[in-house]
């Protein structure tokens, strides 16, 4: 089972990114749960989901202690970091993350999210160049299945998809 | 069918329009607003009419004459929307009119916050009305039964002539999780309304829809008609799931998205040694007492404790379903926070 969270500000497609992600752990027979924050907030302001992906029954879709977090900017650092169990995944963003992790009991994973996913075609893209370094680390989603929650993430803007594919693949296969 | 990754108010909304929904109508709430905004879309595929209202208290009232006109009709709002509604559910409630009511709840009281609560379940199971009127609460836990409970909640509001509520919270309304919907109904299979307003042909009675009674004994035998039809949904539609209950000395009480979290706490406790179970109504209204009242009768139970998002309301019905045999203990949060699985294994193993 992973407990995922996923966090930056608003605009940087967190929220998409983890529907991305339990829509493909979805299509591979898992159970999973999406929950978004949501508030009096805007373009600019925080965002962050938790997504289970499990193979039984996800009990409480509320993570009190996720397993792989992913932080996108400095501020969901400090909000979330304690947090993170023993043992777990902490993915930084290092194009917007100025800070290095202290913790030492868990591994951290520095990607340069902005910048590559720049170089490979679109900075928008950060999220699911993100998303590439996530489900190779720690095994979250298979490649075949993030291409099936591309193309459902991406159906209303269908000329994205196979940029998106593209950049996630690269992030795949450097991590 | 495939599964679909929805949010829960997307599945309230698909689901009633499978049921045969065709009239809806409401106004903006959050956390709510998915389901107006899709059916916004979605009713005029398939030939319903969708009205956004100028408040609240209208949208009740189309839903009483969408309804005694013999239609599927169903609304949806949060928790001070919800309050606006009361005249008009009470109406509806004394006139044996069938609809169904959408309660994503935020926290109250006032305006509130925008953030998850159950702090409306005296509101709900009570009579947030006037009046001596019951409505059958479902308090679906999941994406899944938010869009079963939907679906059923039309039939069971034919079958009684009684408005349904579903009661969930802000988290279930907004979490989205893999869903198999269920199938389109075909509406000319649908039960006739041998009593709706159709028009009247000039043959036989005239039919009349009417929440004023102002002879005392025939408003007396009315109320005491209402309260056998009470009776009968009591016999037959209690609705409840007993989790690791069998051996367990600790026995939760939640509902809806509190029951997940118990779930998860339940699971790390008995990790810790600690044999805890969960009952979980799913029917708010009619409240599953004899499910409580049997395990408090069990020798091995040494307490129950009821977890919500409010100051305690459900845990009321708990004691009252338990008669005093075992003591009933409470943790709750309010003002739109939301306890997670440590926090209750921690309350609980604290043994408060």
């Amino acid at each position: 089972m992973h407990k995922i969270i996923i966090a930056g500000f608003g605009g940087q497609g967190i929220l998409l990114m983890g529907q991305i992600m339990a829509y493909s752990a979805m299509t591979e027979g898992k159970e999973v749960s999406w929950m978004p924050s949501y508030g009096p907030e805007m373009r600019g302001g925080t965002a962050n989901c938790a997504v289970i992906i499990s193979e039984g029954m996800v009990a409480s879709p509320v993570i009190s202690r996720p397993d792989v977090l992913v932080i996108m900017n400095n501020p969901s650092l400090y909000k979330f970091i304690d947090r993170v169990e023993e043992g777990g995944t902490v993915f930084v963003n290092s194009s917007l993350v100025d800070v290095k992790v202290e913790r030492k009991d868990v591994k951290v994973v520095y990607v340069r999210a902005n910048e590559d996913a720049h170089e490979l075609g679109t900075e928008k893209a950060a999220n699911v160049y993100m998303m590439g370094a996530v489900s190779k680390v720690c095994g979250v989603i298979s490649p075949e299945s993030a291409h099936r929650g591309i193309e459902h993430g991406f159906s209303s803007k269908p000329k994205l998809i196979y940029l998106n594919k593209k950049i996630f693949d690269a992030a795949f296969e450097r991590f | 069918m495939a599964r679909q990754l929805i949010k829960g108010n997307e599945a309230i909304a698909e689901a009633a329009v499978r049921s045969g929904c065709r009239y809806y109508f409401g106004y903006p709430i959050t956390p709510q607003s998915e389901i107006p905004e899709y059916m916004s879309a979605r009713l005029s595929e398939v030939g319903g009419t969708f009205i956004q209202a100028e408040s609240e208290i209208s949208a009740i009232n189309m839903v009483y004459g969408a309804a005694a006109a013999g239609g599927r009709a169903m609304t949806s709002s949060s928790s001070p929307g919800i309050s606006l509604k009361q005249e008009g559910i009470s109406y509806i409630a004394a006139s044996d009119v069938p609809c169904v009511i959408v309660n994503v709840m935020r926290a109250g009281p006032g305006l509130g916050g925008i953030q998850p609560s159950q702090g409306d379940y005296f509101q709900a199971v009570k009579g947030g009305g006037h009046g001596d009127y019951k409505l059958i609460v479902y308090a679906p836990s999941s994406v899944q039964e938010a869009a079963d409970y939907t679906y059923k909640a039309f039939d069971v509001a034919d079958k009684y002539r009684i408005p349904v509520m579903i009661l969930c919270d802000g988290l279930l309304g907004q979490m989205m999780e893999g869903v198999e919907l269920p199938p389109m109904r075909d509406l000319s299979a649908l039960p006739k309304k041998d009593w709706a307003l159709r028009g009247w042909d000039r043959n036989g009675p005239r039919r009349i829809i009417n929440s004023l009674r102002i002879q005392p004994d025939e408003l007396e035998r009315y109320i005491d008609g209402l309260y056998k039809k009470y009776d009968a949904i009591r016999q037959n539609e209690i609705e409840v799931e007993e989790y690791l209950c069998d051996d367990a000395e600790i026995i939760l009480a939640a509902y809806g998205i509190v029951a997940r979290i118990c779930k998860g706490a339940i699971l790390k406790l008995r990790k810790m040694g600690i044999k805890a179970g969960l009952i979980r109504p799913i029917t708010l209204f009619p409240f599953p007492e004899d499910t409580f009242a049997m395990h408090a009768e069990k020798g091995s139970v040494k307490k129950f404790v009821s977890v919500e998002l409010s100051k305690g309301q459900m845990i009321e019905d708990v004691r009252l379903a338990i008669g005093g045999k075992k003591p009933v203990a409470f943790y709750g949060r309010t003002g739109g926070n939301v306890m997670n699985e440590d926090d209750v294994a921690s309350f609980i193993a604290g043994g408060k």
